[in-house]
């Protein structure tokens, strides 16, 4: 029973580094760059939540969806003014600025909310659900878990139907794949990076929520180390890769919750970095990655 | 017979490497014009300066009374002006289904005129047909031409550019892309080719056009060309 329990913990954790690992690996897919401000984002919508919920007293649904506004405006403006004028740079220069964005976030968050860290207040409990209790009180799910892998799994497959079945979806798979050729098609290559990016903030706002309602401690610095380790679970199941990001996210939570239970709290991020090395080994492009061909 | 596409001295770019000097040529409405020379004379370079994908250093580019040379790709293609890049590059992991529709992407003239030129592209590549629900990456090189050529025409191009369609295919298959782009011009859509193969780009242009590093050569009928014999000795080897 108790194994159950952390499993399903780390389930629910890895729902939300699935959460974050989608607007990484889209991002990835399409505009061929790493977002390292990603985590970030997350960091800002949980903020605006908790202004908006805890301050201002706003019906946490109303909350959540303002900050995925918020989330959305943020992140394409990110695109907008830092990313899209480096659009033929080298990929470095890419990579640079994005960790420098995300620096810019956490201080700016500093500057306006101070370090000290703010106690969130669980918006599934304040929507009125209560824990699951089952085998007689043995086994009790948190309503925080049990929303965050629903929500995974219902955003994870709108996502997918989203990518593979509509037309705009397959001008981001085009986008994708070869860019000169989507433009030859009339796809607007700008605004399909706008729109992933997009997506993908809005996303992050819902992982905010969803990650301090869990972990209830919110600081300028929330998003940095979710943000790295969704990262590696998009790695981990091959970057670029819708599916692969879901089952790297969920898989990563699952090792961590289990290496903190029955291996040692202080090593279970090693344990999980030491897992995604030995598959990087074993299969380079990750779990579900397609294998890239090059063309000559 | 207006002129529907012109080039007039244009200079291309990369970097510090000036890879188009000059150059200066137009299409006709309802013509074949080829435009041959060896690797590296240019060719796709020209292409994609038309089609928006590469900016001119200077000179400018006319089709259809608007000035493209300073539009974006995505828009070119909205006013009829559509591309089968060299490589096909067709879109791999999407089925040719898929694959068309995208070639379909702009158009906003309803359903059932779309579905007419699903029928038409179809009816003029049955073998897309057979294979419309498989990914066109498992395509053999001759049916991804077909696809890419098809990708372009579902647009309802008024003029198709094409670049190297018979590179890499077996003389049979080339033949076969040849009689399909002959077919597609005597539906009404002008034809700009771009070929190495030279010979068989001059039996079923109208007027060619010879480019040599970044420069055009000569210029003038196809037949013309045909008999000349500087051409015979570079490009058609007898």
């Amino acid at each position: 029973m108790q194994f159950m329990s952390y499993l399903i913990s780390g389930i629910s954790l890895g729902s939300v580094y699935a959460l974050i690992a989608l607007g990484y690996t889209m991002v990835y897919g399409i505009a061929k760059m790493l977002n390292f401000a990603h985590g970030d984002i997350i960091m800002i919508g949980s903020y605006v939540i908790f202004f908006a919920f805890g301050s201002f007293g706003w019906n946490p649904i109303v909350s959540v969806l303002f900050a995925m506004a918020v989330c959305t405006v943020l992140g394409v403006t990110i695109e907008r003014v830092a990313y899209r004028p480096l659009r033929e740079a080298p990929s470095l220069a890419v990579l640079i600025t994005a960790i420098g964005v995300s620096y810019l976030l956490q201080q700016v968050a500093q500057l306006l909310w101070k370090s000290d860290p703010k106690s969130f207040t669980s918006i599934v409990t304040a929507a009125g659900l209560e824990p699951l209790a089952l085998f007689e009180g043995q086994l009790v799910i948190s309503a925080e878990t049990i929303v965050t892998i629903i929500a995974c799994v219902i955003i994870m497959a709108a996502l997918t139907l989203f990518v593979n079945k509509t037309v705009p979806g397959h001008a981001m798979l085009a986008v994708s794949e070869d860019r000169g050729a989507a433009q030859l098609m009339g796809v607007n290559v700008n605004a399909t990076i706008a729109l992933t990016f997009a997506i993908g903030s809005a996303l992050a706002a819902i992982a905010g929520a969803l990650l301090c309602s869990s972990y209830p401690s919110l600081s300028p610095t929330t998003g940095a180390m979710p943000g790295i380790k969704a990262f590696v679970a998009a790695v981990f199941g091959g970057i670029g890769s819708i599916p692969g990001a879901f089952l790297g996210g969920i898989l990563l939570g699952v090792i961590e919750n289990l290496s903190k239970a029955y291996i040692s709290t202080q090593l279970s991020d090693a344990i999980v970095f030491l897992v995604l090395v030995v598959v990087l080994i074993v299969k380079p492009t990750g779990l579900l990655g397609k294998k890239v061909n090059v063309k000559v | 017979m207006g002129e529907m596409l012109s080039v007039k001295d244009i200079n291309v770019y990369y970097g510090s490497i000036h890879a188009i000097r000059d150059v200066s040529f137009h299409v006709n409405e309802g013509e074949i014009v080829t435009l041959i020379g060896a690797n590296g004379a240019g060719k796709t370079t020209t292409m994609h300066a038309i089609s928006g994908l590469l900016k001119l250093r200077s000179g400018e580019i006319d089709y259809c009374g608007h000035t493209i040379s300073k539009m974006e790709a995505h828009k070119i293609i909205r006013l009829g002006l559509a591309q089968v890049p060299e490589g096909r590059r067709v879109f791999s992991g999407l089925t040719v289904q898929q694959n068309l529709m995208l070639g379909a992407y702009t158009r906003r003239d309803g359903k059932e005129a779309i579905q007419n030129d699903f029928d038409m592209v179809y009816d003029l590549l049955p073998r897309l047909k057979e294979r419309r629900s498989q990914a066109a990456g498992t395509l053999s090189g001759g049916e991804q031409q077909m696809l890419a050529i098809g990708r372009a025409l579902m647009c309802k191009p008024k003029m198709l550019l094409l670049d190297e369609p018979s590179m890499g295919l077996s003389p049979l298959l080339v033949k076969e892309i040849f009689k399909i782009i002959r077919d597609v011009n005597r539906q009404g859509v002008t034809v700009l080719l771009v070929e190495q193969n030279a010979k068989m780009a001059l039996e079923i242009a109208n007027r060619a056009y010879v480019l040599e590093t970044g420069t055009i050569k000569m210029e003038g009928e196809a037949t013309e060309l045909a008999n000349n014999i500087e051409v015979r000795k570079a490009y058609l080897g007898c």
